[in-house]
Parts: C-alpha cells; structure tokens; sequence
C-alpha cells in the first residue's frame, strides 16, 4: 500500500492490518513522493482518478501482488462528481482518497475513528474489485457500492459469504 | 438482475467511455462503448441492448438524431441523453422524442445509480407484464376447455401427457372444434407457460408477409419496412409458436419452416445475422395432412418433423352429451360481459341443440347462444330465438308430406346415409325408408 501525502504511520498500519486480515495476504506499506500536477483539473479544482490509475497501473511493482495507493486529495472522473476511490477490475492497481472520507468537509466534528473505519473500508473495497469482485447487494459487504459516506457508514469492512466464497474461488 | 441488463456508452470523449464503463462493470452490467452515433447504430444492427447513453453533442450525428434514429430500430430500448451543457429545450426535446430520461455531465455518483436502477426496473416491470398478459390470456382460454364426454376426456388426457414434453404436436379437427385453445391447454400445463404462446394465422397471410411474419425484418428490406421488427418465431423465444392453418403454407415456406425447426435459427428478411430462438412447435389444421403428403402437396420431412404427437379433437355431433354443460358455460360468460342476470335455457330448444349437427362445432354453438341472449326476452332462450328454431317452427305449418320428407332427409344426412341407421332411428324397417326415398326422389348429395 502506498501512501502519498502526509499520514501517520499508526493510521497506515491500522488499515494494512485489515487489509491483511481480511485478504489473508501481506500488506507493506510504502511512502511515494508523486508529483500529482499533471492529474490536476483547474476548472474541476479535483484530480483525474482514471489519468491516476493508469499511471501507476503502467509503472511496474512485480515485488507485490495488488497495489493500492492512499491519497489525501480530491479525486474525480470525467463523467462523476467524485469519487472515494476506483480499482482496475481484475488487475492489479487501485487508487483510494480520504478527502471526501472526512468529517470536517461535512461540517461535523472532526473524528480520527470514523475516519480510520472509513479508509479501511474504502481500501478493502478497491482491492476487493482487484480480486474481481464486483458490487454486491448484501446490506453489510463491504463491497456493497456506496456514493455518500453515510453508505460506507451503513456496511462493514468485511465481504459477506458469497463474496468470500468468490474470492476464495479467485484464488485457486 | 443487474447481469441481465445490457448497456451501450455512446460519447465521443475516450475518458467518459472509460469512466462509464469502469462504473457499470463493477455493478455487473453488460457494457459496451462506441465513440460515435454511426458506430452506436452498427452496433444496434448487430444486437439489441436494455439501455442506451448517448451524449448529446458529438461530431457527424447528435445525440437527438441518434436517439430517433435508435427508436426507429428498437423501440424498447431506454435512451438517457447526456449532455455537458444543460439546457431545458434539449431536455424538453429528448423527454418528448422518448428519451428515458437527461442527464447533465459531470453526474453525482449517486444520480447515475439512480438512473440506471430506475431504467433497470421499468425493464423488469415490462417483461413481467409482458408475461402476466400472456399468463391471463392462457387462463382464460382454460376455462373455455369445456366436455365432460369421453372424446373430450381423451383429448384432455391428450393434453396432460404432450404438455410435459417439448415434441411437436399437430391438433387435428374440423373448424371450430378448439384446436387453438388446445394449443394454449398444451402451453399452460408446459414448463414454457412463463414465456409467450405466439399464434400465427398461416392461411391469412400471403408467403411473402407470413415470411415477414414468422421471421421479421430489417428496415428497409421491403417497401414499407419502416423499422426493424421481431418475427414470431424471435417473439417465441422459450415459449410457444401456434401455426394455425399449417396445410395452407407454399412449398417455399415449407423449406423454410422445416430448417428453423431443425437448426432452431434464422434470419430475418432482408438482415444478415443468424437469431437462435428457443420454441416449441404446435400446429392445427382442419385438412388431411398425411392425405396431402401422399398427393404431394406436403413435405413429408416437415410432416413427420411436425407430426411427433397427433391430437384429434371431434366434432360436436359426436359428443352431444357435452351440449348442456357448453350451452350453460356460454350463457354465463356472455350474461357476465353483457352485464346481465343469468338465464336459462327452455328444455325444448336445448333438446333441439343436441339433434343438431353443427357443422360450425363448437365456434358455431357459441354463436349461436350470444345471438340468443342478445333477441331473447332476457329471462330463458326459447327455440324461436335459435336459428335452428325458426325452421322448426316455419316446417310445421307446412303440409305433412313435406315435413315427412325433410325429417327423413335429415336424418339420412345425420347418419351419411346409412339405411339401416336412419331406418333404426326413423323406427320404421328399411323397405319403408328405401319406398319413401323413392318416393320424395331423395338423392344423396356430394
């Protein structure tokens, strides 16, 4: 998992942790210094997710089965909004944010806890479609699809059965 | 039900393809991408899809022209506009060309699910009442199955059997006697009875528009071919296809009819592509079709392909005891969609329902009460209200020696002119009949 910005190092390892068990592989962290200029769109104030990840989908990380990269910037596609993260389906790079994860840009009290149960959720989820999973309709999986932070508030950080069983099943 | 729905991107812009596509690939949507209207269109010749993204501006054709275009092929495909410039006279003017809905560019990760739930349910919602409809038509026609005789009980068991199976069948019976709501008793007691039972009326349509008709066409393949159209065969698929009439189809057709029912697939007319459909043959006739097979006029590779199980439904003079049971399910039905109180039948004229012949069968009994209930007195069918009844009525006022000879002539026709029946029937012995034909210089018609 790479990290680009500035965030604690127990903040990082809380989420390789559930990462780690929630997949049952190891999960390193990594500090990466990008220069996110070139992704950034003046008149959206936001950064380009697709130019993001396919940046670092063509940069080669053989030393690691699936990376993840956290950021703490606003991130977008052409055709939403926003986005909280978005993963090449499959493959093996995804991108997460923790801007929109924030309490403060919502106006309520800044929460260190809520936030954390947020990223970790987000990251799980992003990995989860690099495993191949897609959303899932289940109330409490976490790969259940989620457009507000009150979505990603509502379900786990964990898969329900029938996702385990496909990412089991993915990995034979 | 997400994997069931099919969706096409239509934008000029790589990264909103890419975007769109990223987004319902991971909800499980079947997704496909074309940069431009014409690309869009090829696509739409090639396969239909549930759900069409077009964007409103892009070069060579726009979004709107597209969409018309899009509804010319497909009717019931769901065209949502996109456009990065919102204006409500494109809204205004997509929404009233048929658009599903507009959308402005950049969307809310929220709005775009929204849109696509909505769309993916008015599509559940049309298949299930496309379903329904052909579920209460099938009902209906069950409850007009009507005998209690052994010819009908037969033909019931008939039924039973056949339905579980997937074999052709061929109902055979004079016109009138039910051979469609056999084809629906068959389709309704079937594993198929949750998809359509599409009737075609063989001996109605000239070759070229029944081809039209079983196979569909694309536009333009002939003048007047305005839009693409399923055939019924396509409209058929994981049901059942009823061919009334099949002994009146042209050799041509029969060909045709006999490689769709060993490959199960087709082409439409004037269209290129191969369409599989998954049906399930019955057909009806009123003619001898292994007679015609014999004198040629049948193939007689489509005849034994068609002709798996044979039901044979008779005809109303041959089971008269079930005349009371249909007379009295008549009145009802037709008392009911009359909106009047149920009435009754005068022992007399129900006595004269069973002597008659009823070349009409069953279709012509039918008739027969509606007229009845429609100029009775709206209390009980007498004789003078049946057809039937006025000759009986108009005969006995006519001399005796008449009316001696058209009773023996009837009862001659009713027995096919065997002399001995008529004889045993008119009680006399059959020196009397022979001496009264003679007499009344009857003759046995062709």
């Amino acid at each position: 998992m790479l990290s680009n910005g500035p965030f604690e190092k127990e903040f990082l390892r809380r989420i390789a942790l559930a990462a780690e068990a929630e997949f049952r592989y190891q999960v390193s962290t990594e500090e990466c210094h990008l220069d996110l200029n070139p992704y950034y769109n003046p008149a959206r104030r936001q950064y380009d997710g697709n130019k993001l990840l396919h940046h670092l989908n063509g940069c080669t990380h053989n030393e690691y089965d699936r990376l993840i990269c956290l950021f703490r910037i606003d991130l977008y596609i052409p055709i939403l909004t926003y986005i909280f993260g978005q993963a090449v389906l499959g493959e093996k790079t995804a991108i997460a944010s923790v801007y929109r994860l924030r309490n403060e840009l919502y106006g309520l009290k800044k929460d260190e806890d809520i936030l954390i149960a947020r990223a970790i959720k987000e990251v799980i989820h992003e990995l989860g479609h690099t495993f191949g999973l897609l959303h899932c309709h289940a109330p409490a999986c976490v790969m259940r699809s989620s457009t507000y932070v009150e979505d990603i508030d509502q379900k786990t950080s964990s898969l329900c059965n029938r996702c385990r069983v496909l990412f089991e099943e993915g990995q034979k | 039900m997400a994997e069931k729905i099919s969706i096409l991107i239509v934008d000029d812009e790589e990264s909103v393809r890419d975007s769109l596509l990223n987004w319902f690939i991971e909800d499980g949507y079947s997704v496909e991408c074309a940069e431009n209207a014409k690309k869009a269109l090829q696509l739409l010749e090639v396969r239909d899809f549930d759900i069409i993204l077009a964007d409103i501006k892009m070069p060579g054709m726009d979004g709107m022209e597209m969409h018309r275009r899009i509804k010319a092929l497909n009717r019931d495909s769901i065209v949502i506009i996109m456009t990065a410039f919102a204006s409500v006279d494109t809204a205004v003017q997509a929404l009233k060309d048929g658009a599903f809905d507009y959308v402005t560019k950049p969307f809310d990760p929220d709005d775009l699910s929204h849109l696509i739930r909505n769309a993916a349910a008015q599509i559940a919602l049309k298949g299930e009442n496309e379903a329904l409809k052909s579920r209460v038509t099938t009902l209906e026609a069950i409850d007009d199955f009507i005998g209690q005789s052994d010819a009908i009980r037969k033909v019931l068991d008939q039924i039973e059997s056949v339905a579980q199976s997937n074999s052709s069948v061929i109902i055979t019976g004079e016109s009138g006697t039910g051979k469609e709501l056999v084809a629906r008793a068959i389709h309704s007691n079937s594993a198929r009875r949750y998809f359509p039972l599409i009737s075609v009326h063989c001996g109605a349509l000239t070759e070229s528009l029944l081809e039209s008709e079983l196979f569909g066409h694309e536009k333009g393949a002939f003048t007047g071919a305005t839009f693409n159209r399923k055939g019924r065969f396509e409209m058929a698929d994981g049901g059942t296809i009823f061919l009334d009439e099949i002994a009146t189809i042209s050799p041509k057709m029969q060909i045709e009819l006999l490689r769709v029912l060993e490959t199960k697939s087709f082409v439409r007319v004037g269209g290129n592509r191969e369409i599989t459909s998954d049906f399930r043959v019955i057909c009806a006739t009123n003619r001898d079709l292994k007679g015609m097979v014999e004198n040629g006029n049948f193939r007689e590779d489509l005849f034994y392909r068609l002709n798996v199980v044979n039901i044979t439904i008779p005809p109303l003079r041959e089971r008269t005891e079930d005349i009371p049971l249909l007379v009295s399910h008549f009145i009802k039905k037709y008392c009911t969609s009359m909106s009047r109180d149920l009435i009754t039948i005068d022992p007399a004229a129900l006595k004269h329902l069973e002597k008659f012949e009823f070349p009409g069968n069953v279709r012509e009994l039918e008739n027969m009460i509606e007229r009845a209930i429609v100029i009775g007195n709206g209390k009980e069918i007498k004789l003078k209200d049946l057809p039937m009844g006025k000759e009986a009525i108009s005969s006995s006022v006519e001399s005796l020696e008449e009316l001696e000879k058209r009773h023996i002539e009837e009862i001659l026709i009713k027995y096919g002119w065997n002399v001995s029946r008529s004889a045993r029937a008119l009680n006399v012995d059959r020196v009397t009949l022979y001496n009264k034909i003679r007499k009344y210089g009857l003759k046995q018609k062709d």
